[in-house]
């Protein structure tokens, strides 16, 4: 039996190793705060874990050898089945990791909120993203610019996505920097991401979009303001642009492992005709993204 | 005439299917050419095909399972294979067409087409011999339940060589789901063989929950019943509940696609949202349809091989209620990430962790009942211990996603693969084969080798391990699942690793198809005389194995939960041999039921190719075949007093000359 016990322990071994050796991974090295915070949820949640899944590792090895067949040395009760000081403390330990946990769960879904800003002493910045079959579309209000399968941040600046999809369901996704959010067409969704330290992370669509899902990626560079202003400046300069219209449902036309676009001017609601776009025909009520920011009107209907 | 369906639809372009479908042809020859050369097509119908006895429908179900675990297989370690090569710009050798149909196929037909036969085939085998009972409550609605399911089953394989499979993923979210986005006829064949099959399965529901509440045996109170039989209750409570919402969810997808509605559109008012939430409204609850009997079995090969009685009865009983009515409130935690507000979330997470609170005292009674007894380490056991271990770890990682901060990052990456084969692998699947190595006698008449069982649970853990570990490391390192290919060559080993551990788990399958072949050859010396080939404590065993087709010459009374083990211990096995016998009331075959299944796989293949005649000669046909079935009369018989007494005669001369 004693395979089962290096079974067993193969099973933990990978996992500690990942969360503690600060190997070359996108959640083990996150570059943002957000990413942080998370890193060390999942780090609580799995020691809390652990309390109760070593001893039952041991005790399992332990009873099944123990208490083997040809053991006659053992102490035997075909008939003991029940004990009250066990039922108890069985019942009890448990209870209590989930009751630590439960707490935990309960501040860090609301501190660690997709919606809920970042607090710093810069101004937030605004992105939309639009998942498109298969690629993804920027655009910087603030900036009048927009990309494709490209986004640029500068550092310590809280950015503010919001994010749809004018295709099938996705999941906007930048793992060293933090949490994930669903892009749906006709809602309005949105994450707070933030980037602390300088570089490019990938970025994607965790949630399977359909034949070009795989190549369905983007590049997230964090950079110092400077660099990203120059970066603006670089964007501004492309001779193409982006309306309703126009150009965007040339765009929205399903294309795989699409490359970088630049566009140096974009309608100024474009974002919005996006997603309200979607608000055609008879549909009334129920329909937005879950905070209420683009209700349903007659007017948007047409 | 043939609606959309032309020549095209035939893939006669792709080797990889062409040769597939000679096997399968020459197969399906090679099994026409037996029949006939051994004159059984007679013995086939009536033994098997039209059969109500529900421990041979439970061996056709598990039968089933197991070719269809060969097919699922199949589907994985083609995965497996394209991501070890599929790295940093390399294409690998399945485009995302096929790749995307594979992973879509894998998880249909695992859960619905392994792990849900599996599971229904041990309830069929198991329940009505353990409760004391002669047959289900609907026999004949029992045969229906594996024929529609079996129709299930055809038109996903068809869907193979006829048109397409299904490029969705498992769940076929919308709105990928809908007209717009899948055109193909991929996922029609998903709703038609879902639906069908799915109708066999909430029938399969009805029908134990009425059995096990109505048929159980005198003395048999609720709170005697053996473990299995409670998890088997609740898990027929869980898919009377749960089946019916996905039949309705897939009715609305299929309203959109067909007639052009807008349920789970992208417009005109249409909700994806709504579509996840009912499907896992669905979907949760049968995680524990699966897990729950094999948590029963576990209980019942524990204590059987403890040789003691199973610590906490009572506490077992009450868990699995708990984990049971848990199950139908925690659904939102499959998409923390849609953007529910922090409270939803937070409620939905908490309710899932509550959820591992009655699953860890169920682990811990398991541990108790080792503790001071006398465990042999046969197969069903090492299954046992490597489910304890591996559930272990399974349930912890399950318990990390629950919270929704850590789940913003492990949301749709290869964690949530991991983590789930982590359970569904070491919960059910080694669950089923512990439960098959345990009842294969009763089912038989005889043990399967140990020997080949045991390589087979060594080379399914390893492998498992192997396979999936480095799924969790990739999860950190940022992997997603259902990549067709990927950028980042550093994953590559480790996916190369997980391909490995594939490969180990075909050496497990294989050992257990050659331990099915040597278990066959060694009949006679594995041949099982007393009925009770463990020395065990439920009724199942108080028969002869085979069991015969009327189970029991005179039902049982029961006085306790263990009343077998207690009557074997005070007057011995062979002490009530009964003198007087009387006639016992049967149902006949019926030929309705195939006849019903038959026909629907012709109407859900029309629906497929919308060949709309046939269709409608489809549902005409099954509607006058059921019609046949309500006003036949002549369904039931009397076995004569005289023959029951002949058939148990010659089980105690065996048991005498054994002795």
């Amino acid at each position: 039996m004693r395979m089962k016990k290096n079974l067993g322990w193969l099973g933990i071994l990978p996992l500690i190793a990942v969360l503690l050796s600060g190997c070359d991974g996108a959640l083990v090295d996150p570059k943002g705060q957000i990413g942080v915070e998370l890193k060390s949820l999942i780090i609580t949640a799995f020691w809390l874990m652990m309390i109760v899944v070593i001893p039952v590792l041991v005790m399992t090895v332990v009873f099944a050898w123990k208490y083997r067949h040809s053991n006659h040395a053992a102490k035997y009760m075909p008939d003991w089945a029940h004990s009250n000081k066990i039922e108890a403390v069985v019942w009890l330990i448990p209870c209590i990791i989930i009751l630590f946990l439960g707490i935990i769960t309960w501040k860090t879904s609301h501190s660690l909120d997709p919606h809920k800003p970042i607090e710093s002493d810069v101004e937030t910045m605004e992105v939309q993203v639009v998942a498109l079959d298969w690629k993804w579309l920027f655009i910087y209000p603030e900036q009048g610019i927009a990309t494709v399968n490209e986004v640029a941040m500068p550092v310590d600046v809280p950015v503010h996505f919001s994010v749809t999809s004018a295709a099938v369901m996705n999941s906007f996704f930048i793992p060293t920097l933090g949490s994930q959010i669903y892009a749906m067409a006709g809602m309005d969704n949105d994450v707070y991401l933030v980037a602390n330290e300088a570089g490019v992370y990938d970025g994607k669509s965790s949630n399977y979009s359909g034949k070009g899902f795989s190549e369905m990626t983007f590049d997230a560079h964090a950079m110092s303001q400077d660099d990203f202003d120059a970066w603006v400046d670089k964007v501004g300069q492309s001779s193409e642009t982006l309306s309703y219209e126009g150009s965007y449902q040339e765009l929205a036309e399903p294309s795989t492992d699409h490359p970088v676009e630049y566009f140096s001017d974009v309608t100024s609601d474009l974002y919005r005709d996006i997603v309200e776009g979607f608000h055609g025909g008879n549909g009334e009520g129920g329909h937005d993204g879950g905070h209420g920011e683009t209700s349903m009107s007659a007017e948007a209907a047409e | 005439m043939f609606g959309k369906l032309g020549l095209d639809d035939i893939p006669y372009h792709e080797p990889i299917l062409v040769v597939t479908a000679i096997v399968m042809m020459l197969g399906g020859l090679a099994i026409v050419g037996l029949l006939t050369y051994f004159k059984k097509w007679k013995w086939l119908w009536t033994e098997w095909i039209t059969s109500i006895d529900h421990k041979k429908l439970g061996i056709m179900y598990f039968l089933v399972a197991l070719v269809m675990l060969l097919r699922g297989f199949s589907d994985a370690i083609m995965m497996r294979t394209q991501q070890a090569m599929a790295a940093g710009g390399a294409e690998g050798y399945l485009p995302p067409e096929h790749y995307d149909q594979i992973f879509t196929a894998h998880g249909v037909i695992m859960i619905f087409f392994v792990a849900m036969p599996m599971v229904i085939g041990l309830m069929n085998l198991v329940v009505p011999l353990q409760i004391g009972a002669r047959d289900v409550a609907f026999p004949f609605m029992n045969n229906l339940s594996f024929w529609l399911f079996m129709a299930g089953v055809v038109l996903t394989m068809v869907s193979l060589l006829i048109g397409e499979y299904g490029k969705t993923g498992w769940l076929a979210y919308a709105p990928l789901s809908g007209i717009q986005y899948s055109p193909g006829v991929g996922v029609d064949y998903w709703i038609w063989g879902l639906q069908i099959s799915g109708i066999g399965t909430t029938l399969t529901g009805i029908n134990f929950f009425v059995t096990i509440l109505k048929m159980r045996t005198k003395g048999m109170t609720l709170f005697r019943m053996p473990i299995f039989t409670w998890t088997s209750l609740c898990a027929n409570i869980l898919i009377i509940a749960s089946f019916p919402i996905l039949t309705a969810t897939i009715a609305l997808l299929t309203l959109d696609r067909y007639l052009g509605m807008h349920f789970f559109t992208n417009d005109m008012g249409g909700n994806m949202m709504m579509y996840v939430n009912l499907i896992w409204a669905w979907g949760h609850p049968e995680v524990y349809i699966l897990i729950l009997p094999a948590f029963g079995v576990f209980s019942e090969v524990i204590a059987t091989f403890a040789k003691k009685r199973l610590f906490g009865y009572n506490t077992m009983v009450w868990a699995t209620l708990a984990i049971g009515i848990l199950s139908f409130v925690v659904w939102l935690h499959h998409f923390f990430t849609m953007g529910a507000g922090a409270n939803v979330n937070a409620f939905f997470g908490i309710a899932t962790m509550i959820i591992a609170i009655p699953t860890g005292v169920k682990i811990f009674n398991w541990l108790f009942t080792m503790y001071r007894g006398r465990l042999q380490f046969t197969s069903p056991v090492l299954w046992t211990l490597g489910f304890i271990i591996t559930f272990t770890i399974g349930g912890m990682t399950g318990v990390m996603l629950a919270v929704p901060g850590a789940n913003f990052v492990l949301h749709n990456s290869l964690f949530v693969i991991a983590h789930f084969h982590n359970v569904i692998i070491g919960g059910v699947v080694f669950g089923m084969l512990a439960g098959l190595t345990y009842w294969f006698p009763k089912a038989f008449g005889f043990k399967l080798d140990e020997k080949w069982g045991k390589r087979s649970f060594w080379f399914w853990i390893t492998g498992f391990y192997l396979a999936f570990m480095p799924l969790y490391i990739l999860s950190f390192m940022g992997a997603v699942r259902r990549m067709q290919s990927y950028a980042n060559a550093d994953w590559q080993p480790l996916m190369i690793v997980a391909w490995v551990g594939a490969v180990l788990i075909l050496c497990g399958i294989a050992c257990t198809v050659i331990q099915f072949i040597v278990s066959i050859r060694n009949r006679e010396k594995y041949a099982d005389i007393t009925g009770d080939p463990w020395d065990a404590r439920t009724l199942e065993w108080s028969t002869s194995s085979p069991a015969p087709f009327y189970n029991f010459a005179h039902l049982p009374n029961v006085g306790s939960v263990d009343a077998f083990w207690e009557a074997k211990k005070e007057k011995g096995m062979a002490a009530d041999k009964p003198t007087q016998y009387e006639d016992i009331h049967m149902p006949k075959n019926t030929v309705a039921g195939p006849i019903i299944g038959l026909i629907s796989i012709v109407f859900g293949f029309a629906l497929v190719w919308h060949i709309w005649w046939l269709a409608g000669v489809g549902a005409v046909g099954m509607f006058v075949a059921f019609m046949f079935r309500v006003f036949n009369d002549d369904i039931d018989y009397y076995v004569p007093a005289a023959e029951v007494e002949r058939i148990e005669r010659e089980h105690h001369k065996r048991l005498e000359m054994q002795a």
